[in-house]
């Protein structure tokens, strides 16, 4: 277990240093920082001095080098544009981040995945055709099109909910419903036909033969076992969640991370967009390192220790 | 091996499979008549998407008080035809969907059969690049490219696609890890056949059936993100009517004018639904696992 742990901080390691690579080498190409610092009438001493104060006149590799050997210490560099170092920025937004990429979690899976037991219990039934049709048309949804679409009918005509910002309960519902509604179709999609796969198994056969209630079959049985690919595509996709939110927080004007990268991007704020991406991709691969350890709770028989 | 006659009954089985399950033929169908609309429809109006007819703007839908049928689905703030509009913008999104996922193929099989026929240390390179592109936030890689190299139609199907090449190298490996101890395969080995001939002749043909059913579903997930970029403008370029920049142009008038933020969506609602319902029906018929779960 240890040692498949430190395989996996490995992995992590490798996937950091690769993540910096690219987001350094693309971000470098888009064009000069020091432009948009200056006025612009800027003098072209102007313009030199300050590229040799940040050290843009140095090699590429010399300025990778320079920021991987500052995120080894921590430091992530400061954002060009609003002059505090990066990680601070990030480590400000991420909380909003998290909380709707939580929330929407949440909202899917307390949904789905009694749906998606529901319709596999009762296959051909209206209940099952009627949830997976509805499936289908949530995973068909683009979810900043929803977003737009709860804004219409809850905020502009019924008046329910505020149109954007943070801070209260109400601002979370629409872009966590907007956000969990395609998950939501996912999972129910997933549930049901992990259950169907399941429920055909020999041991649920024999629990059934046993005269086990249908009840406790489905519960201690089926389920624990349909769990599992559950678990995995959740932890995936709340890793792509967190930063992929970047569109919906541009339709509910929600401070997250995403939204502070693309507006960095916009305006080559180069340290603030390497450190943010890099956070991001540590975190997308955290969690699945902790879906993986996960699994050792849900399926004991799953083992980590020496090749086995 | 499957080759020649046995790869077309094999074919002829699947089309069959397909025509038995309603959702792939009313998908099937109405993606056929999505694509023939939007390739054809030039050929019957003459409709510009850029033109303007200010005395007519915010027009609404024809069933509505104040619409007309010159505007069957209104008109937007500068009184141009939402209808043409989304018609054009359907052209956009279907060639950068199918474009991009033809890249992302291309290039997720090519990795995906030298990295699982050859493996050893060209194997780990190409899925330890796997891993670090599956880790990297995909939209925030694909607005740093577009921010980097300029949008345009070419640049975007390029990002989408190079992007999206992990799922298919993934999938086609794994297919070929285990084809590749198949006998048929070791006995071509064992008479000398070289192995850009094993794999182009005797695995490539066996790992096609579950990298069409990824493609299908691939199709509608690049249609969203390109919808979505276009959104944020990082699509294709103004003045090209795309149907993500129709919702963010029509988000502003979303308390006098619905019918900006709402018809759009719902051009790329049915699109994405057809496909998925091919998705659906193409990846039953494909996999003989799903098709024998006891009702």
């Amino acid at each position: 277990m240890a040692r498949y742990i430190l395989k996996r901080l490995w992995h992590t390691v490798y996937v950091a240093v690769g993540i910096s690579l690219i987001s350094f080498f693309f971000i470098h190409l888009s064009g000069d920082p020091v432009l948009l610092m200056l006025p612009p009438d800027a003098s072209k001493e102007e313009v030199e001095t300050l590229r040799e104060q940040l050290g843009f006149n140095d090699p590429l590799a010399v300025q990778y080098l320079r920021f991987a050997g500052h995120a080894l210490r921590g430091d992530l560099g400061v954002s060009l544009v609003h002059r505090v170092p990066a990680l601070d920025l990030i480590f400000e937004r991420l909380p909003a981040s998290l909380e709707l990429a939580g929330a929407a979690m949440l909202f899917a899976l307390a949904v789905a995945v009694p749906l998606g037991i529901l319709a596999a219990v009762r296959r051909g039934s209206l209940l099952d055709l009627g949830s997976m049709l509805a499936a289908l048309f949530g995973l068909s949804m683009p979810h900043f099109w929803l977003g737009i679409m709860l804004v219409l009918l809850f905020s502009v005509h019924l008046g329910w909910f505020p149109t954007s910002g943070r801070g209260s309960f109400a601002q979370l519902v629409l872009p966590a419903l907007a956000l969990g509604l395609s998950l939501l179709a996912m999972f129910a999609r997933l549930t049901r036909s992990v259950m169907l796969e399941v429920l055909g198994q020999d041991y649920v056969r024999t629990a059934r033969a046993k005269g086990l209630r249908e009840r406790l079959v489905i519960g201690k049985h089926a389920l624990k076992n349909a769990l599992i690919p559950l678990v995995t595509v959740a932890g995936m996709q709340f890793g792509f969640l967190i930063g992929g939110t970047v569109i919906i927080e541009t339709v509910f004007a929600w401070p997250g991370v995403g939204r502070l990268v693309v507006q960095a991007i916009f305006s080559r704020d180069y340290p603030l967009v390497q450190a943010a991406v890099l956070v991001l991709a540590v975190l997308f691969v955290l969690i699945n390192l902790l879906v993986d350890l996960l699994y050792v709770l849900l399926d004991p028989q799953i083992s980590y220790g020496g090749g086995s | 091996m499957l080759e020649g006659a046995e790869s077309l009954r094999l074919w002829g089985e699947t089309l069959r499979a397909l025509g038995r399950s309603p959702g792939a033929v009313i998908g099937g169908g109405l993606l056929l008549a999505i694509l023939a609309t939007s390739l054809l429809f030039p050929w019957f109006t003459a409709a510009d998407p850029l033109a303007q007819d200010l005395l007519a703007r915010l027009t609404p839908p024809c069933w509505q008080e104040g619409g007309s049928l010159a505007h069957p689905l209104g008109t937007d703030n500068l009184g141009r035809d939402v209808l043409v509009r989304i018609l054009y913008g359907s052209r956009v999104s279907l060639f950068v969907g199918f474009a991009a996922v033809l890249v992302a193929c291309g290039s997720g099989i090519l990795l995906g059969l030298l990295s699982g026929y050859y493996g050893g240390r060209l194997d780990s390179l190409i899925m330890r690049v796997a891993d670090v592109f599956m880790a990297y936030p995909f939209m925030l890689l694909t607005i740093s490219v577009i921010a980097v190299l300029g949008n345009s139609i070419l640049n975007l199907i390029l990002v989408l696609g190079l992007s999206d090449w992990v799922t298919y190298a993934r999938t086609v490996r794994g297919s070929v890890l285990s084809i590749k101890e198949k006998e048929f395969v070791t006995a071509a080995r064992s008479v000398g056949t070289p192995n850009r001939v094993i794999l182009r002749r005797h695995i490539f043909p066996n790992v096609l059936s579950p990298v069409l059913v990824l493609g299908t579903v691939r199709v509608a997930n690049i249609i969203i993100w390109e919808s979505g970029l276009s959104f944020l403008g990082m699509g294709v370029p103004p003045p090209m009517p795309t149907w993500g920049r129709m919702l963010a142009e029509g988000r502003v008038y979303i308390t006098d004018a619905w019918w900006l933020v709402t018809l759009p969506g719902l051009a790329i609602m049915l699109t994405i639904l057809a496909i998925n319902l091919l998705g659906d029906g193409l990846r039953d018929a494909l996999d003989p696992r799903l098709r024998n779960i006891p009702r």
